[in-house]
């Protein structure tokens, strides 16, 4: 068998916190001074050279991570979130370049997250797969050669004169995906995380990277859900923090990655290695979700009530501090943001806190979600000062809707929410 | 069912490129046609939904020639080396179009596809090129302008220089990609460059005599204005096609050698930038 893919070492290193601890202004003074050194931070910046400072904020993504994987197999990825699977992947395909370390790789890489990248609402139909072919690497003369196969994938055939911004956002992604997947890379690699799009179209994906691997392409599928990788790899690889630390057949693989703690436990802890530097003097320690009863829980229920826990610790003291979170869906769309001194007087008794060890944590009423996964987010500023801590995927857990108004019927509520609703029915005649 | 054919494919070598990075132009050439489809679409959608369309890429340039004419004609009075201002200014304006679209459009050019730069692998060279490339459609329309004001003006071209006018296009085109290298890999990092834009090119087009004559400023001065790339291109243009000026001298080969080290260098630095583009845009 030959190999598609050889990581060797392989090491990504990001620089983090070097902007903001820059705005950190006392006086007018400080401003003045430092916009005099503007010009000379920019020389600095220009010629790579920043302050040294800003230089010890290094955290790596990927380290030491090595792998040879035989053409035509499909390789699970798994790992909490932050282990570095997208990291990985955009090494893979070439979007970002390793700090260490190399990958050889035999074919073109091709990522169902391209879908539509580069389409331009102005040009039409037929322009667009043009472009957006052109823009996946395909010669035009393989466009020529595809172009009515992707029609007719895409169902828009008499509207591929029109401008694509006349389209319906269902049409547009449909066009978008017929052109991705007559891409036929080499290799593939799928990113469920962060596939957009509706579940009729990540069924979609998924079901075209299961032709890729049927015709006996490579294919590496990085997922949250362990049963998709259960169901669609044979073989599995774990990250965590950066470091592949199990490669196994997938059952074995998941197991593993289940019984290690590391998969969501609805409990989210920052060991002291993970917290920037830069956020100091705020230190996050843990993040729970907990269920009525209080058992921090994966899995909650949407007629009951939760409860969010951030403990955390000011190791000096912090005024007009503000500690809370952002609540999205998976696919990236914000429900709801929310912070521990939003309440007015709340905000005049912990305007100022003190050093020490802090637990904010609110309830969010029961039916309030509809079924699915959410991201949870945390976020520790000083409005209009400084930014302390983020992290915009912290944890993430599932909602089931047994007993949520309408479960009656057997269907998919479109909307995060899923209130129930004061209904009064009257006949008036 | 597809037919199985069964071509070799090509192996990809990914790993951290070191110091300054390797120009890696068999990408380039690889994804030619790209280039092709970035200013095809540039084109295409740039006098969209416009009442007037193309007609902008004639109004631009003959409005600021008005203007000048005006002001450095009509008012100021400033010797033309002898040629009707409306064309000695227009022959001017020709390069200068084409520089300030590529300074405006270029530097943009990774922002404005951060969709792009940070979901696919392609040589992100392309941006900055097509934007420049895109250029030269409305350059080449402002030309027949020219033609029309030369035959209106009865302004008889340099024949016997005329050869020399893709060499300074030439100029032109590498001393905008130079700048558009540079300007678009740090507005990747520092948006400083949008704000210092209008007030560069602003400035830029008074330090390059596109409203005057070079050949009136005294020596020393014109020693320093030489430092600026764009006087060379400029001077050229109205050398080859009017005859104006003297020709190929210190002045000029200054510029060209300026030019061609602003390219080299941005060239170099968008490289070693490029890895990190998609971390940092």
């Amino acid at each position: 068998m030959t190999i598609a893919i050889s990581v060797k070492n392989l090491g990504k290193r990001y620089q983090i916190g070097a902007a903001e601890t820059k705005f950190r202004y006392n006086m007018l003074r400080d401003v003045l001074v430092d916009t005099v050194y503007a010009p000379v931070r920019l020389a600095k910046a220009l010629v790579g050279k920043s302050d040294r400072r800003a230089n010890q904020n290094f955290v790596w993504a990927l380290k030491d991570v090595c792998f040879d994987l035989e053409e035509g197999r499909v390789l699970g990825i798994v790992g909490r979130n932050g282990a570095g699977k997208s990291t990985l992947l955009k090494i893979l395909s070439r979007i970002t370049e390793p700090t260490e370390g190399t990958v050889t790789v035999r074919g073109r890489v091709g990522s169902l997250l391209e879908v539509g990248t580069g389409f331009h609402p102005e040009l039409t139909g037929r322009e667009n797969i043009y472009m957006n072919g052109a823009i996946l690497g395909m010669k035009r003369t393989e466009i020529d050669k595809k172009f009515d196969e992707m029609v007719e994938f895409s169902e828009v055939a008499q509207f591929i004169d029109t401008p694509v911004k006349r389209y319906s956002s269902g049409m547009y992604l449909r066009l978008a995906f017929a052109v991705a997947a007559h891409l036929e890379p080499e290799i593939l690699v799928v990113d469920e995380v962060l596939a957009v799009g509706d579940a009729e179209f990540q069924r979609k994906c998924l079901g075209k990277m299961n032709d890729v691997a049927q015709q006996g392409r490579t294919v590496l599928f990085v997922s949250h859900n362990m049963s998709a990788i259960l169901r669609l790899t044979q073989e599995a690889i774990v990250l965590k923090r950066g470091q592949l630390i199990k490669r196994a057949s997938t059952p074995e693989a998941v197991d593993f990655y289940l019984a290690s703690g590391q998969a969501e436990s609805g409990e989210r802890i920052w060991e002291a290695d993970e917290v920037p530097a830069a956020s100091a003097p705020f230190r996050p320690i843990s993040l729970r979700l907990k269920d009525r009863s209080g058992k921090v829980v994966d899995t909650v229920r949407s007629t009951e009530p939760i409860t969010v826990e951030w403990e955390y610790r000011l190791e000096a003291p912090v005024t007009g501090l503000r500690v809370g979170m952002y609540l999205s869906t998976m696919r990236g769309e914000y429900v709801f943001t929310a912070f521990d001194t939003d309440d007015a007087e709340q905000y005049e008794q912990f305007e100022a806190r003190q050093a020490g060890h802090y637990l904010s944590c609110c309830h969010i009423p029961a039916d309030f979600f509809n079924e699915g996964r959410y991201s949870l987010g945390v976020n520790a500023s000083s409005f209009g000062v400084r930014r302390y801590f983020m992290d915009e995927s912290a944890l993430s857990f599932s909602v089931d809707i047994s007993g949520a108004p309408g479960t009656q019927w057997p269907e998919v509520r479109q909307g995060p929410i899923r209130p129930r609703l004061d209904w009064k029915i009257e006949k008036i005649d | 069912m597809t037919e199985l054919v069964k071509h070799e494919p090509t192996t990809i070598y990914i790993k951290p490129s070191k110091g300054l990075a390797a120009l890696n132009l068999r990408d380039l050439w690889i994804y030619r046609e790209l280039v092709f489809f970035m200013v095809w679409r540039d084109v295409k959608v740039k006098y969209k939904q416009t009442l007037l369309g193309m007609a902008w890429a004639v109004i631009q340039p003959v409005m600021t020639m008005l203007v000048f004419t005006f002001v450095f004609d009509r008012v100021a009075k400033l010797a033309t080396d002898g040629i009707q201002y409306e064309v000695f200014s227009f022959t001017a304006l020709l390069p200068w179009g084409l520089f300030v679209t590529a300074l405006n459009q270029g530097s943009r050019s990774l922002v404005a596809h951060n969709n792009m730069v940070t979901k696919i692998y392609f040589p992100r060279l392309i941006l900055p090129m097509s934007s420049v490339f895109a250029g030269l459609v409305d350059f080449a329309i402002a030309f027949v302008i020219l033609i029309g004001l030369m035959v209106y003006y009865q302004v008889t071209p340099a024949w016997q220089l005329l050869w020399t006018l893709p060499f300074f296009l030439l100029l032109a085109i590498i001393t905008a990609l130079g700048a558009a290298l540079w300007l678009s890999a740090i507005n990747v990092k520092y948006r400083d460059v949008n704000h210092a834009l209008p007030f560069l090119t602003q400035f830029w087009l008074f330090a390059t005599p596109v409203a005057y004559s070079f050949s009136t400023l005294s020596e020393n001065f014109r020693l320093v204005l030489s430092l600026n790339p764009m006087t060379g291109v400029v001077n050229g243009f109205r050398w080859a096609l009017l005859g104006a000026g003297t020709g190929p001298d210190l002045a000029l080969w200054i510029s060209v050698i300026i030019s061609i080290l602003i390219f080299v260098s941005g060239l170099f630095y968008f490289r070693s930038m490029e890895k990190t583009f998609a971390d940092t845009i």
